[in-house]
């Protein structure tokens, strides 16, 4: 969908922080010079138009005393469909990708204890035969991005979601 | 999960990890739902940021439609263990690195220092490589593409 001016501004406010008061499309109305049904109504349009894909909390896995970790495993060409298949059926498993390495298969996961990540990863081995992932839990975390302002038309914004 | 968040903390949480209500009135509708009046959840959800346990309170936006088009793993070798916390600290400051995460290396995996890096582009995202490289002096380093994504979805803590 095309957006304009406004449509942009009104992401800009609320990517940042959607109001935590009893009427929010009222707050971003008055920030954006809208009435409190047409910051509603452009909101609706752009959840509608895929360019909003939600609206609520993203979490800190460590605030909440969750683990959270990134693997990588090797997987010959001919299992990759069943290992990613024994991977993806965990809710914990938010994020799985195929790259340009030996280390082909990539995926990120979030659970209430490094023993629940332990334990997942060896039913993944055990289930498919597959020897070594890598657990990489983060030692340091320099940047978690929370989002990209919105310029003007060339210029798109992007947030990033997990914090893996 | 932290022990200081209530039974009731969890119900309201769970409403807040999806897409909240689409009405005028979501905050309403969430405490018809948790039981509890809107000032307590406007309250709670306050504590929660004050807390750091929400991160950010808004819009996701789609990454394909609204996002930049290319993005890479960079991962660089940074043998000596004094150097990493600066460095790191610098790849932060590019506003092209959306993560920067230093994590455990092996014998078959050298690399220290991992940066998610975002442009129009794979040559963009080769280009913001060259200028980290640059500046940190680092020479070893390479960037991995995601040639299938096989799930990308939000954590449900909350279930």
């Amino acid at each position: 969908m095309e957006m304009d001016s406004v449509d942009r501004a009104v992401l800009n406010v609320i990517q940042t922080g959607f109001p935590v008061a009893s009427r929010p499309y009222a707050v971003i109305g008055e920030k954006t010079g809208l009435t409190e049904e047409e910051a509603f109504s452009r909101i609706q349009n752009l959840k509608k138009g895929g360019i909003i894909r939600r609206i609520g909390a993203s979490y800190d896995s460590r605030g909440l005393h969750f683990s959270s970790t990134l693997c990588s495993a090797k997987v010959p060409p001919e299992k990759i469909e069943a290992v990613v298949k024994a991977i993806n059926k965990y809710h914990e498993v938010t994020h799985n990708y195929e790259r340009n390495h030996a280390y082909n298969i990539w995926f990120t996961l979030i659970a209430e204890s490094k023993e629940r990540i332990q334990q997942i990863l060896d039913e993944i081995c055990g289930e498919t035969g597959i020897s070594v992932i890598r657990n990489m839990p983060a030692i340091k975390k320099f940047k978690i991005k929370v989002d990209f302002k919105f310029k003007d038309a060339g210029s798109n914004g992007n947030n990033a979601e997990e914090d893996e | 999960m932290n022990p200081e968040i209530t039974e009731l903390d969890k119900k309201i949480m769970k409403c807040l990890q999806d897409d909240i209500p689409r009405t005028l009135t979501p905050y309403k509708d969430i405490a018809e739902s948790a039981g509890t009046t809107e000032d307590v959840v406007l309250e709670r959800i306050n504590h929660y940021k004050e807390k750091k346990w929400i991160r950010r309170f808004g819009a996701t936006l789609r990454h394909a439609k609204a996002g930049f088009k290319a993005n890479g793993m960079g991962i660089w070798v940074v043998p000596n263990e004094g150097d990493r916390q600066r460095i790191g600290e610098e790849m932060a400051s590019f506003r092209e690195v959306s993560h920067c995460y230093e994590r455990p290396s092996y014998s078959d995996w050298p690399f220290h220092l991992f940066t998610m890096v975002h442009g129009e582009s794979k040559a963009e995202c080769e280009d913001v490589m060259r200028r980290i490289s640059e500046k940190t002096g680092l020479k070893e380093y390479d960037i991995l593409y995601s040639s299938k994504e096989f799930k990308k979805s939000s954590m449900k803590y909350f279930l």
